[in-house]
């Protein structure tokens, strides 16, 4: 398969994955965003959601935010907070989910931040399930 | 002429010296290996970060309206310098190196006219600083109880930092650390973060294309700024983190040799000492036998 472009996913301590990839979706700020091969240059940010990097396998990482390019065929994503969500555990999720339901019902929560916690519980409840 | 019981006792108290510095470069050593390996992968993603940004600098149409963090106030009147320094000390010349280059270029900044601000990061920076330009200091962070440096306390900088910005309380800010090159060498660094630096020695042909924005550019740059200074300090951390390590090896080794040096030292003058008291007893008891 010569459709291939490769993705890497790095935090600020380490390099989190390096892979090729056929097709890459990522929760962008405005909307979720399949990526092919020779996308057009980009660059945007993430909201809470999930990556999915298709391979021969699926492959699926958590992130809270982060910046993604996508330039010659290589797409870099940098995120603090990125996750491999098999690497997430229930208790810790259900801590997560209720840390942001809680600062949800408070009160002083711009709008943007409002849509960014509730994407990000909703993502946490599907991984969850 | 020292007692041999005087002898014995510094070489005993150096002794016990040279135990403490051997154990001490024994955890800079395990410390260290920790701390390079953390600086080596926290590379990629400030060295990514920076180039998104240069790139995007290039592709800004309207320079007059872009974000002031990324072009800077167009004065260069007020300079915030941060110092990043270790909370210990006992780590050879690490924390006087950045001073050192820290105070330079305070002296530069004041002859030129301009006004100076400081935050120091960790104490021991602060106390070679505070003699000198105590009063040019206003904020000081430590994170003594902090057992690992993440990437929230960066944050909490970073913050405080853009905050300062936007009440224009300067127009330029420089980040002092000790960029780690390998064990032995680590050279103390500034760095320019506000505004950012433009490195015109990139390549400028792979960065013609223009890029597609999502949502739009001036929202991009908004995030992506700020997230960038916590981003380059964080680096800034890392860097010294191992530099701090590397720099105590090398210092308790010496320091472990220099104890071993004196301890042969002291060992052949006690044995002289003694084999001198030997002798003249020697001396007196055949010489009293002689004259009987």
């Amino acid at each position: 398969m010569s459709e291939k472009f490769t993705i890497e996913i790095i935090t600020p301590e380490k390099s989190l994955v390096k892979t090729d990839a056929s097709e890459v979706t990522i929760p962008s700020y405005e909307g979720e965003m399949g990526i092919l091969k020779d996308h057009i240059p980009l660059i945007t940010f993430l909201r809470p959601g999930i990556i999915v990097i298709m391979n021969k396998d699926k492959k699926n990482y958590y992130v809270e935010e982060g910046t993604v390019e996508f330039s010659n065929n290589n797409l870099l994503v940098l995120s603090s907070t990125a996750k491999e969500v098999l690497d997430l555990e229930k208790n810790s999720l259900n801590t997560m989910i209720s840390e942001a339901e809680k600062k949800l019902s408070t009160s002083d929560v711009s709008d943007k931040e409002k849509y960014l916690l509730s994407y990000k519980i909703s993502t946490l409840k599907e991984i969850n399930r | 002429m020292p007692s041999l019981d005087d002898l014995k006792k510094r070489i005993k108290s150096v002794k016990s010296t040279q135990k403490i510095t051997k154990a001490m470069k024994m955890v800079a050593a395990a410390k260290l290996r920790k701390a390079q390996e953390n600086a080596e992968k926290g590379r990629p993603y400030s060295q990514k970060m920076q180039n998104i940004i240069l790139n995007l600098t290039k592709s800004i149409n309207d320079p007059l309206n872009a974000p002031k963090l990324l072009v800077g106030t167009g004065k260069d009147k007020t300079y915030l310098c941060l110092v990043l320094t270790a909370d210990r000390g006992l780590c050879g010349g690490f924390n006087s190196n950045i001073c050192k280059l820290a105070k330079s270029n305070f002296k530069k900044i004041i002859s030129e006219g301009k006004e100076l601000k400081i935050i120091t990061v960790g104490s021991k920076g602060l106390d070679q600083i505070k003699r000198e330009y105590g009063k040019y200091i206003i904020k000081k962070f430590s994170f003594k109880d902090k057992k690992q440096i993440t990437f929230k306390e960066a944050e909490i900088i970073g913050k405080e930092i853009i905050n300062l910005f936007k009440q224009n309380e300067f127009d330029k800010c420089i980040l002092f650390f000790n960029n780690f090159k390998n064990v032995i060498t680590q050279i103390p660094q500034a760095q320019q973060i506000i505004p950012v630096e433009n490195n015109s020695s990139m390549d400028e042909k792979d960065t013609s294309f223009t890029y597609e924005f999502e949502p739009d550019e001036d929202e991009i740059l908004e995030d992506l700024l700020p997230k960038n200074i916590s981003t380059q300090i964080f680096k800034a951390f890392l860097e010294n983190a191992a530099s701090e390590q590397g720099s105590r090896m090398t210092a308790m080794d010496n320091a472990t040799r220099n104890a071993g040096e004196l301890v042969d030292k002291l060992t052949i003058n006690y044995n002289r000492s003694r084999q001198a008291s030997i002798t003249k007893e020697l001396i007196e008891i055949i010489s009293g036998a002689e004259s009987l």
